[in-house]
């Protein structure tokens, strides 16, 4: 059996979920009893898989749970990941399309469905290229071998000599050729993969590495498609969930308040657990607002104290730490610093930010005597079935979850906890149950990105070289820690915070956007320090050629040092590596000097991740993800005073608009050489420095905290 | 309750609703019209524009009362006859979107531009679509498959 390893940093995009513990009642207690051996154990599993221990899955090697190719030529595949905006329906069709050579339009996707797909860990860390890439091509390249020996046997031929192509083998020396369904007639294709296939070359590519359009789009453009917030089931109620009134909170009185007397209404409390579902929205909005319920909340930590507290309050050594630990040391600091001849110490701290996806978490929960099925937007649909599994004391094959392709999520929906919601008022209300969360509640109840602390200390030789490199990351992660300059001594250290205030948990790049705007500002003060031009500077201390060339490739189609800084103008760079990919940007922002407002004008990005496999989509992501760092580079943060999130809307929850968009270029460096890695995430990492750094070299203010000017700038003279 | 007769798409609509419901609900759960999104409930994100007697309006805060006897139109009617809208089109040429859930509401925002200003400039289309949000980040491939339609729509 073939055995997938969790990557190392997959730990990292675990989020603790928000626990929902139901009462039992006594019935469901002796039933739970009488199974309870098997549930428990199901349990523990569960749980051990869920915390990252046991980072080991099987994944069956049967062909036919990951393929299967229809009489009439339909190729279905089935993979656990879902499709959330990244593109990854269009980009896995290419590779199988790719490698069986069939026609992209004959190939169909199943996502996210746990009846259906073998078990996936869940669509996060830039893994899908990688890893389910390279698994569906390995998959389709040997179901075509499977489809050529078929036609070989068939036509009594030397498999050699019959070539695959646009979904049928053919003989070249007969001109003898059979579809693909011809040659299945409908059957289950039972081949199992006993060695890996040799896979078609990048260089060789003929449907991967080429732009492709999205395989669903007019779905999207007239409004067709049904996000789960979208869907309607026979007899559905609406539900809403009554939310304490800060975080941390115990319930201590409850009223319905004549909410129970409303027609079509039907509320549930369980434990603390309060809500409502109604054969209209209305009546549930109406019931919710009726309710009244009193909380006892603790003190909690407020953002004036959040930084002091962050770095004061470690976690004890073991204990397992957000992200695990992640250290890298090498050398002597204090020789390091003996020897060089200027030194630098400097802070820089990031807030907590949201998601915001535009659609919010949204569950459908439907119950068939024990069986639930429940749709829902989630990364993790596995997760989200143990979690409800686990909720309602059910065994796994008693829950489906199935993930319609979903309105966004960039990290921020690892967990369960809208379907375990949606699932506890659609058991108690005996109907199918549709639960949209607000932004009001997607602001506050879902997990936040880590706010972080970062301290930098840091020495060079007279001539530039990096000669110590201390690097402190308290709390917001360890992702991208490690500097990619070449230094003798260094020492850099992740330490997690015992207790953080708000909930964490991951965000597109994890805590690499933290990691680079602290690296990469740090560098540019270090270039001045030693009184040269900040690209000169990286160069000089840095080995790693596919970094080299994302830097010298964004540099040069920016014109970087063409220009000279002004008042008005500026013009910063930075850069990186992380999850296999490289990037590069550079920033030109202009600066209103009267009213100290910064707009980013201009961003060039290089990106290297390996063989690109859809060109367009890739550059689509890459803008994207520019713009999206935009808002957690200048303005984005999550106010927060004991227990409560102070800006929960839009309206004073600033995220990039139409009017913030730089002009963006990007710079494709596409390695055939190389396996393909994500791109997901790392293209979101640069920007923050870049913006920073160019701010500098128009102000000469150094901006050490993310975000760097939610006011605009505080301008002098 | 309220009955309200609603003209939607070029068709009356009889529901029985509460007079404040916002017809962003009615549409969605009363008329099974559920290109218009939910975004935020607060007039901030503009995923459920559509088009009240041509000009754009977020129906999320748009009181269900208030537009009756008004030609209301949302996404699903611009492909009525199966075929696209030039701003539809535009929008799979460019590929403007990501996970498309902003979609819906970017496309009747920009066809409520083009109706009014055929020919928009850089600052038109941001003048006019700053209230709709993309958390994906597509801006500048939408504002192309503006000029695009725009192009097309001259054209023709």
């Amino acid at each position: 059996m073939k055995k997938l390893a969790l990557a190392p940093d997959a730990e990292q995009h675990l989020v603790e979920p928000l626990r929902h513990i139901f009462c039992v009642n006594r019935r469901e207690l002796f039933k739970l009893l009488g199974a309870g051996l098997v549930v428990g154990f199901c349990a523990r599993t569960v749980l051990a898989q869920e915390s990252g221990r046991a980072q080991e899955h099987e994944v069956p090697d049967e062909l036919a749970s990951w393929l299967h190719i229809g009489g009439d030529g339909k190729i279905t595949v089935f993979t656990g990941k879902v499709e959330m905006g990244q593109n990854i329906r269009t980009s896995l069709t290419q590779q199988v399309a790719e490698e069986l050579r069939a026609p992209v339009n004959s190939i169909m996707l199943v996502m996210g469905d746990t009846d259906q797909v073998p078990f996936d860990m869940g669509t996060f860390g830039s893994r899908t290229t990688p890893q389910m890439g390279t698994e569906l091509r390995t998959v389709a390249s040997a179901a075509r071998e499977a489809l050529i020996e078929m036609a070989a046997q068939r036509w009594n031929a030397d498999a050699r000599k019959l070539t695959a192509q646009n979904g049928a083998i053919t003989n070249p020396q007969t001109g003898q050729s059979v579809a693909y369904g011809e040659l299945t007639r409908g059957q289950k294709l039972t081949k199992i993969i006993t060695s890996d296939p040799a896979l078609i070359p990048p260089a060789q590519w003929q449907i991967a590495g080429s732009p492709m359009p999205k395989v669903d789009g007019r779905a999207f453009v007239t409004g067709q498609h049904k996000y789960t917030s979208d869907m309607q089931l026979p007899g559905m109620m609406y539900g809403k969930v009554l939310r304490p009134s800060a975080f941390n909170s115990a319930l201590a009185s409850f009223s319905a308040n004549g909410a129970d007397k409303l027609p079509g209404v039907k509320i549930v409390r369980d434990g603390d657990f309060i809500g409502v579902a109604a054969n209209e929205l209305a009546s549930a909005q109406q019931a919710l607002s009726l309710m009244q319920a009193q909380w006892n909340s603790p003190q909690q930590i407020s953002e004036a104290e959040l930084f002091p507290y962050l770095k004061d309050h470690p976690e004890q050594e073991e204990s397992r730490g957000f992200g695990g630990r992640s250290n890298h040391e090498s050398g002597s600091i204090a020789d390091g610093m003996k020897a060089a001849a200027k030194t630098l110490a400097q802070t820089y701290t990031v807030a907590y930010i949201q998601h915001a996806p535009l659609e919010p978490r949204a569950a459908v929960a439907k119950w068939n005597g024990t069986k639930l099925t429940v749709w829902t937007g989630t990364q993790r649909p596995f997760a989200a079935k143990e979690q409800l599994a686990e909720a309602f004391h059910l065994q796994p094959d008693q829950v489906r979850v199935m993930v319609p392709d979903t309105g966004s999520a960039y990290g921020g929906k690892h967990t369960g906890e809208c379907a375990v919601e949606a699932a506890r008022l659609a058991k108690a209300a005996g109907k199918p149950v549709k639960l949209v969360w607000t932004r009001e509640e997607e602001f506050t109840w879902a997990y936040f990105r880590p706010a972080g602390i970062i301290e930098v200390k840091s020495g060079i030789a007279a001539d530039g070289t990096l000669l110590a490199w201390e690097f402190h990351n308290y709390n917001s992660g360890p992702a991208a820690i490690d500097t990619p300059y070449h230094v003798a001594n260094k020492k850099i250290e992740f330490h997690p915070t015992e207790n953080p205030p708000l909930r964490q948990g991951s965000y597109r790049g994890l805590a690499a956007t933290a990691n680079f705007f602290s690296r990469e500002s740090h560098m540019d003060e270090l270039a001045h320090l030693a009184g040269m031009d900040p690209l000169q500077f990286r160069l000089k201390n840095l080995n790693d050629e596919r970094l080299r060339a994302v830097f010298e490739t964004a540099a040069q189609k920016f014109g970087w040092g063409k220009q000279a800084a002004s008042r008005e103008r500026g013009f910063g760079i930075g850069g990186g590596l992380e999850k296999g990919s490289y990037v590069a940007a550079c920033a030109e922002v202009a600066v209103d000097p009267q009213s100290g407002q910064v707009h980013v004008a201009r961003m060039v990005q290089a990106f290297d991740c390996g063989p690109v496999v859809n060109p367009d989509g890739l550059r689509n992501q890459i803008a994207g993800a520019i713009v999206q760092g935009l808002g957690g580079a200048l303005f984005e943060a999550i106010h927060f005073q004991n227990g409560k999130v102070l800006n929960p809307h839009f309206r004073d929850y600033r995220v990039p608009r139409f009017r913030d968009r730089p002009k963006i270029d990007v710079e494709l460096i596409d390695r055939k050489d190389v396996p393909p890695m994500g791109a997901g995430e790392t293209p979101i990492m640069a920007l923050a420095p870049a913006v920073a750094n160019a701010i500098f070299s128009a102000t000469g203010q150094r901006l050490r905290s993310l975000p760097l000017a939610p006011q605009g700038l505080h301008l002098s003279g | 309750m309220a009955s309200l007769t609603l003209l939607v798409n070029g068709s009356e609509h009889k529901v029985e609703v509460p007079p404040s419901e916002p017809l962003l609900y009615i549409l969605r759960n009363h008329l099974d019209l559920t290109g218009t999104k939910y975004g935020c409930g607060e007039g901030q994100c503009g995923a459920c524009t559509v088009l009240l007697d041509g000009r754009p309006v977020r129906s999320c805060r748009t009181p269900a009362q208030s537009a009756a006897g008004k030609r209301i139109e949302t996404i699903e009617s611009l492909s009525a006859n199966g075929e696209l809208h030039p701003l539809q089109r535009a929008f799979l040429e460019e590929e403007a979107f990501q996970c498309g859930y902003c979609t819906p509401g970017m496309i009747m925002s920009g066809v409520a531009l083009l109706a009014s200003k055929p020919r928009p400039s850089d600052e038109d289309i941001f003048q006019h679509m700053n209230g709709n949000i993309c958390r994906c980040g597509a801006y500048q491939r939408i504002v192309a498959a503006i000029h695009r339609a725009a192009g097309e729509g001259a054209k023709s």
